[in-house]
């Protein structure tokens, strides 16, 4: 009887005051007008495409570029097409992102910590510099390094060395290069025996420690495997590397690697510019940790350096790590901005150069997106898993 | 004294005991250097090291930006003898850096949109101002047509093209467009994100997701080079309206994830207590809800705005001139050549004036915020 009268309410109810029949009618509505606007951008994209005569499609990116790229970590000439074009920026933007994302990481941690120093001086400098370096636009700062400090280095003739091994002036930073010959093959072998050994060695240790409570020090042992055995038959039989040293030679430097100004000037920029957001991340993430923490660590008996290492950090890189993955992202978003100093990154070269040349705006804007979104979601993803890592065990 | 410290108390018979020396000072200006600058040996020397960093930094960044600047008048760098920054180019330019091209007879219109901007802001702002509802119904209701009738012309005012605009006006306009513009589209969006609706709820997130994905210069490129493309034949939109647009769009996508925020932080128990009060979907949202969370945002949606404010400059990818691009492209005159860093130091000083204090309101905000909800 109950079922029977609850039966005639819900019928009582008329159907547009059903929840569900309501909310598939929005749903439909909200689907109807994305199809529409969608389908209004696409024929309207194609009609204008076809009216000026662009034939859409990625053929273009098997055509001769023709044009010169300053800077390419692989193979790159005239010959070149577009396509090789694309894989040259998407180089560029990867490595200026891993660059700064290592130096602003260091960097941040560095003033973070600074900010919480006992000493006031170092606390109150390291927050005029978060302070100073947030609030003035990144792009403005670029254009300082770029223009206002690397266009004014003396030309090469008077180049700045630094122990005539590295030389810096308007074309960048020489500097010597490694060149591994036959003779480099029993120093690489021994640093593989030396990883492999440390891995041991750290397992072992643990295990020991995990049964009798007694400390074996296989961080230190573990750098000796890992860097003297390698040094040491470097030392015996030979290292086998011919250094590529640069020299003058008549307008220009000759050997050993060049690093153009441009990237000089976006690392520094982007990597400065990210460390005041990351000093601030890590300085609330420390302090997020209670002092009951440190206390009770040091009442356990811990020593100083252990309380902050074994107790401090892990709890505060939980806090930290989700807002760092977002200055991660900023970063290698901002690394964009590289199109205004001349930087030839992805922007620069595809959505840059390769559109004005080939006018194919559609194919490169969407290229260019999806690249960045497809490093947005390794890097979260990365982030994601190295988070899940150090998140509390809770039970 | 050492020897009356090496000698064992029993020496002494009780109540004997000379003078002890006094402490180490903890207070007065000795002891708080000892304790703040000079605690332990490393400290000490990490003290004498930015000591040593500042007596090489400041008086050269002094002597550059006041004691040997530049501040006479002139047309040109040859007027710029002395050593320091030109702030003689920042005189003969200041104009342009304001209002861009903006006709010179026609300067005062920005300026009254602009005070009139500031005086209605303030008045929401300040806390206790009699009277906010009329300066929020006006900043949101009667400005915006107000401050298009004052900055483009019409109703006997010359109409200025917005080619001619650029420089801090330029900016201003784009930031606060921007974030006026954003602010609704982000509360949809945060709505959309929470919904119980699959379909709506996949279309925001994609949608919040790309832009966050992507760099507002991708955006900026589409926004100029594609969008054009997505209208039919003979329907096109100025350059202006194509960037704020752009901007628009990317800043709603970060302001929807402040917003949604804010809405997490709103206690279960708020939505229950609404819908039993019988209030529907959007009732609920718009009296009980949204309320409480967007209070909760407003330091975010600062942040977010100052985020935007800075990032403005980028619309140089579309040749829009605002402060920064203006500044560069003086130096760029065969009469200014070279004086780069002067431009870049004004610049900064703009920029960083307003995005500080915008900071520090939104810290002051924070603190009250907290202690409203700490009892």
């Amino acid at each position: 009887m109950a079922a029977s009268a609850e039966r005639s309410v819900a019928s009582a109810v008329p159907i547009w005051q059903n929840r569900t029949a309501r909310s598939i009618f929005y749903q439909a509505v909200v689907l109807g007008l994305l199809v529409l606007l969608a389908y209004f951008f696409i024929s309207n994209t194609a009609a204008n495409l076809a009216k000026r005569g662009i034939a859409s499609g990625f053929g273009f990116l098997n055509n001769v570029a023709g044009f010169d790229i300053s800077f390419h970590l692989v193979d790159y000439d005239l010959q070149s097409t577009y396509g090789d074009a694309l894989v040259i920026g998407i180089l560029n933007t990867l490595l200026v992102s891993a660059l700064g994302i290592v130096l602003a990481t260091i960097l941040g941690f560095i003033i973070g910590m600074a900010r919480l120093s006992r000493n006031w001086l170092i606390a109150k400098l390291a927050a005029v510099y978060v302070d100073g370096i947030r609030n003035v636009p990144l792009l403005a700062q670029l254009i300082f390094w770029y223009f206002g400090v690397l266009s004014t280095l003396p030309g090469v003739k008077q180049s700045l060395s630094i122990l005539d091994t590295f030389y810096l002036n308007q074309r960048g930073l020489f500097m010597p290069t490694p060149g591994f010959g036959p003779g480099f093959w029993p120093v690489a072998v021994m640093f593989g025996i030396g990883v492999a050994a440390a891995i041991v060695v750290s397992r072992w240790a643990r295990r020991r420690q995990m049964a009798t409570g007694q400390q074996f020090p296989s961080i230190r042992v573990g750098l000796a495997l890992v860097f003297g055995l390698p040094i040491l038959t470097g030392l015996v039989a030979g290292f086998g590397i011919d250094w590529s040293y640069p020299e003058l030679k008549g307008f220009n430097f000759a050997g050993g690697t060049q690093i153009i100004p441009e990237l000089i000037a976006l690392t520094l920029g982007l990597s400065i510019y990210t460390a005041a957001f990351i000093a601030e991340i890590v300085r609330s993430g420390i302090m997020a940790v209670s002092h009951g923490q440190t206390e009770a660590a040091l009442a356990l008996g811990l020593r100083r350096k252990h309380v902050s290492r074994l107790v401090i950090l892990p709890q505060a890189l939980r806090v930290i790590v989700p807002p760092l993955t977002s200055q991660y992202l900023n970063l290698t978003k901002n690394s964009s901005l590289a199109v205004f100093i001349g930087y030839p990154e992805l922007v620069a070269v595809f959505a840059g150069t390769t559109l004005n040349q080939t006018g194919q705006a559609v194919e490169t804007i969407v290229i260019t997106m999806a690249v960045y979104l497809a490093i947005s979601l390794a890097i979260s993803a990365f982030m994601n898993w190295y988070n899940r890592r150090v998140a509390l065990v809770e039970r | 004294m050492s020897n009356i410290e090496a000698r064992t108390t029993s020496e002494f018979p009780p109540g004997q005991h000379p003078d002890m020396p006094p402490p180490v000072a903890t207070s007065g200006v000795v002891g708080w250097v000892r304790q703040n600058l000079f605690p332990t040996p490393l400290n000490a020397i990490a003290t004498l090291l930015a000591l040593y960093a500042l007596y090489l930094v400041l008086p050269p960044l002094l002597n550059w930006l006041i004691f040997d600047a530049n501040w006479q008048e002139g047309t040109s760098r040859a007027d710029c003898v002395r050593e320091g920054a030109c702030w003689t180019m920042i005189r003969a330019r200041f104009g342009q850096l304001m209002y861009g091209f903006y006709p010179v007879d026609q300067r005062w219109r920005v300026d009254v949109a602009f005070i009139l901007q500031f005086v209605a802001i303030a008045g929401v702002l300040i806390e206790g101002m009699p009277g906010k509802r009329w300066f929020a119904l006006f900043l949101f209701l009667v400005y915006p047509f107000l401050a298009y009738l004052l900055f483009y012309g019409g109703f006997g005012l010359v109409e200025v093209d917005t080619s001619l605009w650029g420089g801090l006006m330029l900016t201003l306009i784009l930031a606060t467009t921007g974030i006026a513009a954003s602010l609704p589209i982000g509360v949809v969006l945060a709505l959309g994100r929470r919904s119980h609706m699959p379909v709506i709820r996949i279309a925001t997130v994609a949608f919040i997701e790309f832009v966050r994905g992507v760099p507002l210069i991708t955006v900026l490129f589409m926004a100029s080079v594609i969008f054009p493309l997505f209208l039919p034949e003979g329907m096109s939109f100025d350059k202006l309206v194509r960037a704020l647009v752009g901007i628009s769009l990317f800043a709603a996508a970060y302001m929807a994830e402040v917003i949604r925020g804010g809405l997490q932080a709103i206690p279960r128990g708020q939505y229950e207590g609404a819908m039993s009060l019988g209030l529907g979907y959007w009732k609920m949202n718009a009296f009980v809800i949204l309320p409480q969370a967007l209070r909760i945002s407003i330091p975010g949606i600062v942040n977010s705005f100052i985020g935007l404010f800075m990032d403005t400059n980028l619309v140089l990818i579309m040749g829009l001139i605002e402060l920064l691009g203006m500044a560069q492209s003086a130096t760029r005159d065969p009469d200014w050549l070279g004086q780069i860093n002067t431009a870049l130091a004004f610049v900064s000083l703009v920029y960083f004036s307003f995005c500080f204090s915008m900071s520090r309101y939104s810290q002051y905000l924070e603190r009250k915020l907290h202690t409203g909800y700490r009892r």
